[in-house]
């Protein structure tokens, strides 16, 4: 079923979850997400909900206190969904790396499709990062189908 | 007379079979539309379509077992009571049915222990209070002026309805807004309030379930745009230009103003929607005393 791929890759709902970062690549996101860089064109809608969403924007490193939030908004997410983490901290830990308070990067509690570098990343990277995603969302979706 | 007939069956079914579509396509325009009030490019005329078949084909989370059946409830209501007005039927029965179909939505968001759902199904109710009197007063209204609530009736008139009831034509501008819901009376399910509402009375739905409830909601814009038809209903044509300028300020209106809370909605619906049409009401009662 083409079809069906097609519409999942026009219409890619986002859902953004920020696990402790410094909020500078949150306002990149939501940067990427303003009129001039319009990415509802796209089809993108950044939505509240993560029973509604397909592709996840994490930024921060993630720590103990919200990974129990970050796990359950994960599995709240239907398939075919595909995880974003954006920025060197949600990469890496970036500076916070091996530091006892945080998790050091974002996949050490989720399975992540795309890495986005950058502190902050910037909105040109993001969307770049988005586009990477969909050809994994597309790749899953072919392989649901069958 | 025959040849009639057949087209008195035919046409409604082909209207009734297609009016889910044609919201869709109402739909892609108020986003296109929007978009290009805010100086964007805007997603393609079809995005609705695509987000409709995404949604049917993603794993679906259902929260109670009877959320399926009311949310597909909302959709048949929805489109029963689109099926009632193409077959000309009582206008009355319109409306409530399409209460009905609004009932669905509400008990299915209520019926979640998410917050959210709980929050955005009482304001739908309070939304759906505040136009219901509108509906029925404009219903009640043209019965004045026909002598009939069947559609029938005024699909037949040979004069339009809107040279009698100029008032409680712009009296449906709220109820357009808040069936679009669009701000400033987008309070039960904002696409501008994640932090207070996240959805709203669609929190809860997910993949196949919201793609109903889409459809639904599509079909019921459709009704209410149809109803607006109405007031000049022949020749029809003016009548869907008279629907599609009306589409068009409730566009604006949106894009201008910020949202208000559900208690300036229930002031004004309650207190300008329904001044306007008895004032209309009264005009009318006026001028056939005073040829008397």
């Amino acid at each position: 079923m083409k079809i069906m791929t097609k519409a999942r890759l026009k219409s890619p709902w986002v859902l953004h979850y920020d696990c402790g970062s410094c909020n500078g690549c949150d306002i990149e996101i939501l940067a990427a997400l303003t009129p001039k860089f319009d990415a509802e064109r796209f089809g993108i809608v950044n939505i509240g909900d993560p029973k509604q969403a397909d592709v996840m924007l994490l930024t921060g490193p993630s720590n103990k206190r919200n990974q129990r939030v970050l796990k359950n908004l994960y599995d709240q997410m239907p398939e075919p969904k595909v995880v974003i983490a954006i920025g060197e901290c949600a990469c890496s830990g970036a500076i916070f790396h091996n530091c006892p308070n945080t998790n050091g990067g974002v996949d050490k509690v989720i399975p992540i499709d795309v890495y986005v570098p950058g502190c902050a990343a910037r909105p040109e990277q993001i969307v770049d990062g988005v586009v990477l995603a969909l050809q994994k969302l597309a790749e899953k979706s072919e392989k649901e189908v069958g | 007379m025959a040849e009639n007939n057949i087209l008195n069956i035919v046409l409604p079914v082909i209207l009734v079979l297609f009016a889910p579509i044609l919201g869709g396509f109402i739909m892609g325009i108020d986003r296109k539309l929007t978009a290009r009030m805010q100086s964007r490019m805007g997603p393609p005329l079809i995005q609705p379509f695509y987000d409709v078949i995404k949604l049917w084909g993603k794993q679906p989370f259902i929260s109670s077992s009877i959320q399926p059946i009311l949310a597909f409830g909302y959709f048949a209501f929805s489109l029963t009571s689109f099926a009632l007005l193409a077959f000309g039927q009582d206008l009355l029965l319109i409306i409530f049915t399409v209460a009905i179909a609004d009932l669905c939505l509400i008990v299915a968001s209520l019926n979640s222990k998410s917050p959210y759902s709980v929050l955005g199904g009482k304001r739908e109710l309070i939304s759906m209070m505040s136009y219901e009197p509108i509906l029925l007063l404009m219903a009640i209204s043209i019965y004045y002026v026909t002598g009939s609530f069947m559609v029938q009736r005024i699909l037949s008139l040979n004069y339009p309805l809107l040279t009698y009831l100029p008032l409680v034509f712009l009296a449906l501008i709220p109820v357009l807004i808040i069936d679009l819901k669009k701000s400033p009376y987008d309070v039960s399910a904002s696409a501008h309030a994640h932090q207070e509402l996240v959805r709203g009375v669609f929190t809860e739905f997910s993949g196949y379930t919201l793609a109903l409830v889409e459809l639904g909601h599509w079909t019921k814009i459709v009704l209410m745009l149809s109803l607006v038809t109405l007031f000049w209903a022949t020749p029809i044509i003016i009548g869907i230009f008279l629907a599609l300028i009306l589409f068009f300020v409730v566009l604006v209106i949106d894009n201008v103003y910020p949202r208000l809370n559900w208690k300036s909605m229930l002031k004004t619906t309650w207190s300008v929607g329904v001044l306007l049409i008895i004032a209309n009401i009264v005009g009318l009662i006026s001028r056939v005393v005073m040829r008397i």
